[in-house]
């Protein structure tokens, strides 16, 4: 493929390959999470998917708000154990960070990319919901989001992240809205002097995409490591 | 042009009943008679309904619902395609339950009122944008005034208003010269040259309904209803009008979305049966393009394409789109011109049996 005429989108094939490039990349990150795992579509009868249909996933992570100068420190370090004392006292603190934790009232958070047939790329699907089970309401755990998304959240309240059925698990899942995603895509792939090859890009395509829209949900990819994948 | 007058005038007459678990009083109040518009929302009806029921039911903050045989109906459904999604046998008036308490959040999405609906209108509205011209601009930088007016077009069954707004946002997906083409075709038989470099190239937002079993029924009427959703499969899939060749038919359309259960078999004997036929149908559907369909079409030129096929597998027993039950055969951009919903998704319903 021609990277220049590349018009930012993927193939649900390509995403699969893609998606699994990113997990095997992430685990060598070691941020402090655990690995993204790839789970095949469940069968439905009627619409089999061809077999590289699926969605990755990452579980039961939980969102705290650790002090200002600590959050590039949490990021690579974290492993939960402090986060327990690190509680939502620091409401008035902006940034958040992701921490596995094993506490028991705290909130968890799901995470799902999804494969848009109709926008041909990833998508990014969340819940939260307590430790027993409760799912939670974006009312109830926007305070775990970094100012700027809550910020857009007041601004755009429908067209940002909004509740819609997982193309999967058909349930009410929260969907970061995909519209402009391959705009800022093509500025993120193609922006550079250098023109890739495509299979380099695919490569490098959910780790690009992870870098934006992790940010959302205050999990930050370090610069230098999508420098460093160049 | 007449056909999408009465898609937009067409409505299911419901008789509404109010859950036992909300009735307070004696004796409990009667059914309420409501007539439906097929492209409207459920929830929509909410001011019609509640003043049959208001007195009766228990303190509370009301969050509105509906059930159908056990089933909770999802709002973001337009009406009549729930409808012909869920009555095999179009029951009128269709009996549904209305619960105004014990809204299940993990079956549906929250309702927040006509918001929620209108912007869940306004989102697929986005989403068919994007399949159609490749971005959603038109629709995402429409003015607050022309959205309202769009959506109130809608509410109200205005078919003229919602041409006037939606032509705004340059939607065409096929040219209707297209649709008399192919009508002339059938009637006077010319050759496919014709039709050559005068058909616009369309991607048609399709939403596809999968209702699968694998009972086997003399009548339609004794098929078990839908207590679950997991029964029903929906996609939502662009497909692509084939730009080149002969009249694209709703059966080559089926053929992409279904790769698996339409495949060449109802268009060709010699292939019937066999192990070549299980291998065509592995094709993954994302790379299953109208080249494949419009190659095996040209081998066969008297071809009747049915509804049944793939014996061994599976057969598609019904397809419903806004109520009609179209023959196959019928020009694809027939459908899509005068079948499309407001939101400008084609909702196609089928009603498969799989055998196990």
């Amino acid at each position: 493929m021609d990277v220049l005429n590349w018009d930012g989108t993927l193939s649900a094939k390509d995403f699969r390959i893609g998606a699994i490039a990113f997990a095997q990349k992430w685990e060598t990150l070691n941020l402090g999470y655990p690995p993204w795992s790839w789970v095949p579509s469940p069968k439905h009868p009627p619409l089999t998917s061809p077999q590289e249909e699926g969605y990755l996933s990452l579980e039961k992570i939980r969102i705290s708000r650790p002090k200002q100068e600590d959050v590039d420190q949490n990021i690579k370090t974290d492993t939960g154990e402090e986060e327990t004392s690190c509680s939502e006292k620091e409401d008035d603190i902006d940034d958040a960070t992701l921490v596995q934790s094993s506490h028991h009232e705290l909130q968890y958070y799901d995470f799902h990319i999804v494969y848009s047939h109709t926008f041909r790329v990833p998508v990014l699907y969340l819940r939260a919901y307590r430790s027993d089970g409760r799912p939670l309401l974006l009312d109830e755990f926007e305070k775990d989001l970094p100012a700027c998304s809550v910020k857009e959240l007041s601004k755009s309240k429908w067209t940002f992240i909004t509740q819609e059925e997982h193309p999967y698990l058909k349930r009410p899942w929260y969907k970061l809205h995909p519209c402009g995603t391959v705009e800022w895509m093509k500025l993120l792939i193609l922006g550079d002097t250098s023109q890739p090859k495509f299979e380099v890009v695919l490569e490098l395509y959910l780790l690009s995409w992870f870098s934006v829209v992790g940010q959302v949900i205050g999990i930050r990819i370090p610069v230098n490591v999508l420098s460093d994948c160049r | 042009m007449e056909a999408l007058k009465y898609v937009w005038e067409g409505a299911i007459p419901l008789q509404i009943h109010l859950h036992e678990s909300q009735v307070t009083t004696l004796p409990p109040p009667p059914p309420a008679l409501i007539l439906a518009p097929r492209i409207g929302y459920l929830p929509l009806l909410a001011p019609l309904i509640k003043p049959y029921f208001s007195s009766t039911l228990p303190p509370g903050v009301d969050t509105i619902w509906f059930e159908y045989k056990g089933l909770p109906l999802k709002w973001y459904i337009p009406t009549g395609v729930l409808f012909d999604l869920l009555c095999p046998e179009p029951e009128r008036p269709w009996n549904i339950t209305v619960h105004f308490r014990g809204y299940p959040g993990n079956v549906l999405i929250p309702c927040e009122g006509e918001d929620s609906i209108k912007w869940s209108f306004i989102n697929s509205l986005k989403e068919a944008a994007y399949i159609i011209n490749g971005n959603c601009k038109n629709v995402m930088n429409m003015s607050q005034s022309d959205q309202l007016d769009l959506w109130r077009s809608v509410m109200n069954g205005n078919l003229e208003a919602y041409q006037q707004v939606s032509s705004k946002l340059k939607l065409a997906i096929v040219e209707d010269e297209y649709t008399s083409l192919c009508r002339s075709k059938s009637q006077e038989g010319f050759g496919e040259k014709d039709l050559a470099g005068q058909v616009k190239t369309g991607r048609v937002p399709v939403r596809l309904y999968v209702w699968s079993f694998s009972e086997d029924f003399d009548d339609l009427e004794d098929m078990s209803p839908v207590d679950n959703w997991e029964k029903i499969s929906y996609i939502n899939r662009p497909v692509e009008i084939n730009k080149e060749g002969k009249c694209f038919t709703l059966h080559d359309a089926l053929r992409i979305l279904l790769p698996e259960f339409l495949s060449d078999e109802s268009l060709s004997d010699a292939k019937v049966g066999g192990v070549d036929v299980e291998d065509t149908q592995k094709v993954p559907s994302e790379d299953v393009s109208s080249n494949k369909a419009d190659e095996d079409q040209g081998q066969n030129t008297n071809e009747k394409p049915q509804a049944c096929c793939s014996p061994s597998r599976a057969e598609i027993k019904l397809i419903r789109i806004q109520g009609i039950e179209p023959k196959l055969e019928i020009p694809f951009s027939w459908v899509v011109n005068n079948l499309l919903n407001p939101d400008r998704f084609l909702h196609i319903c089928v009603y498969l049996k799989v055998s196990q």
